[in-house]
C-alpha cells in the first residue's frame, strides 16, 4: 500500500470511529443544572446607562443531561431574574421534567418573553450527534 | 465551654441541617433559596372581608394574579387548583388558594366571588384599586400589560403561582402548565412541614 493511501484510509477509518463514537458513546452530564448569576454591580451598571444581558431569549435545555435551571442574584438589590424576583443572594432552581416550550413572561428582554426550550434526552444516534456537535458550538462561540 | 467545643457543636449542627435539606423531598415546583417572607397585603376580598395575606399563616397558600375575563391562563390553573384540592382530600383544609386580580376595572370582589366559585367555594380573590394592586404585582415580580381590542382589552400577566408555606415564606413557583399532580405533590410536601 503507498504511503499516500495508507494516509488516507488511517484518516477515513479515524473519522468513522469518530463519527461511531459520537452517534453511540454515552452522554454524561457532570452537572444539571443551566446557571445564570447576575453579578455584583450589574444594577448600578444599568444606572449608568450599560446595556447588560445575562439570560438569552431563548434557553436549551435537556432532559436527563441539563433540566435544571438555576437563577442567582448575586448583586445587592433585588431584581426580576427571567420569570420572577430575586432578592440579593437569593438563588432560584427550576427543574424540568418533560420535554416542551415553555412560555415565561419576562421583562427583562424587549419582547416581553423568555423560552425555554426543553428537548427529549438524545436516544438515537442521530440525536446524539446533533447534541454533541451543537455542545461544541456552543464552547466554541 | 470551650471554644474547640462550640466550633465541634456549631459544624455538627451545621452538617445535620445540611444533611436534612439533602434529604428533603424535591419540589416539582421552582424552589428558592432562602426563602424570603411573603409580602404581606391589603385588599377586598371577594369573600367579603379584608383580605391579608397574614391572615392564612398556618396554611400552605396558593397565590396567583389573574382576571375573571382571562380566556385560557386563569381558568387552567384554576381548574388545576381545584383538581389539585380534591386529590388531597381532607388534607386540603390547610390549603387556601388566594387569586388576585390584574384588571382593577371589572374585577370586583362580587365578581371575583362568582367566577372562582366556579372552580372551588374556598378560592379567595382579591380586588383592588389600580395602586394598590399594581404596589402588590410589584412586591411580587408580577407582569401585567392592558393590550386593547376595539372596545375591550385583555390582559398579557405572569401566568406562574407561588407557594407560600405555612410560616409565610414564598418556597417556590410553579409555572403555568403544570398538572394537578404536580400541584398536589408539593403541597403535601409544604403541608407536612
Amino acid at each position: 500500500m503507498r504511503p499516500r493511501t495508507l494516509v488516507l484510509a488511517v484518516l477515513a477509518g479515524g473519522g468513522v470511529a469518530a463519527l461511531m463514537w459520537t452517534g453511540f458513546a454515552p452522554i454524561t452530564s457532570p452537572s444539571r443544572d443551566e446557571l445564570f448569576e447576575i453579578p455584583k454591580g450589574t444594577w448600578a451598571r444599568r444606572m449608568s446607562g450599560d446595556k447588560v444581558d445575562i439570560l438569552p431569549n431563548r434557553i436549551r435545555l435537556t432532559l436527563g443531561l441539563r433540566d435544571t435551571l438555576v437563577l442567582r442574584n448575586l448583586d445587592d438589590v433585588p431584581q426580576i431574574f427571567g420569570p420572577t424576583l430575586m432578592m440579593p443572594g437569593q438563588s432560584f432552581r427550576l427543574p424540568f421534567e418533560k420535554a416542551s416550550e415553555y412560555q415565561f413572561a419576562c421583562t427583562a428582554h424587549a419582547s416581553g418573553q423568555m423560552t425555554i426550550v426543553v428537548e427529549p434526552n438524545p436516544a438515537t444516534p442521530w440525536a446524539k450527534i446533533r447534541w454533541r456537535v451543537r455542545g461544541l458550538i456552543h464552547n466554541i462561540g | 465551654m470551650s471554644c474547640r467545643a462550640l466550633t465541634a457543636l456549631i459544624t455538627s449542627l451545621l452538617l445535620t441541617a445540611s444533611a436534612a435539606a439533602n434529604d428533603a423531598p424535591a419540589l416539582k415546583a421552582g424552589v428558592f433559596s432562602p426563602a424570603r417572607q411573603a409580602p404581606d397585603f391589603s385588599l377586598q376580598g371577594s369573600d367579603g372581608r379584608e383580605l391579608k395575606l397574614s391572615r392564612y399563616r398556618g396554611k400552605v397558600v396558593v397565590v396567583g394574579f389573574g382576571f375573571t375575563s382571562c380566556p385560557d391562563v386563569c381558568p387552567t390553573t384554576l381548574a388545576t387548583l381545584a383538581a389539585a384540592r380534591r386529590e388531597l382530600g381532607a388534607a386540603a383544609a390547610d390549603v387556601q388558594v388566594v387569586y388576585v386580580t390584574v384588571d382593577y376595572e371589572r374585577d370586583v370582589p362580587e365578581r371575583m366571588k362568582k367566577y372562582l366559585s366556579a372552580f372551588d367555594t374556598t378560592f379567595v380573590g382579591g380586588s383592588g384599586s389600580a395602586a394598590q394592586l399594581a404596589a402588590v404585582r410589584k412586591d411580587y415580580g408580577i407582569s401585567a400589560e392592558k393590550k386593547q381590542y376595539g372596545d375591550s382589552y385583555t390582559y398579557a400577566h405572569s401566568s406562574f403561582t407561588y407557594l407560600i408555606d405555612r410560616g409565610g415564606r414564598i418556597r417556590a413557583l410553579m409555572p403555568y402548565g403544570h398538572s394537578p399532580d404536580d400541584y398536589a405533590h408539593d403541597l403535601a410536601i409544604l403541608l407536612k412541614e
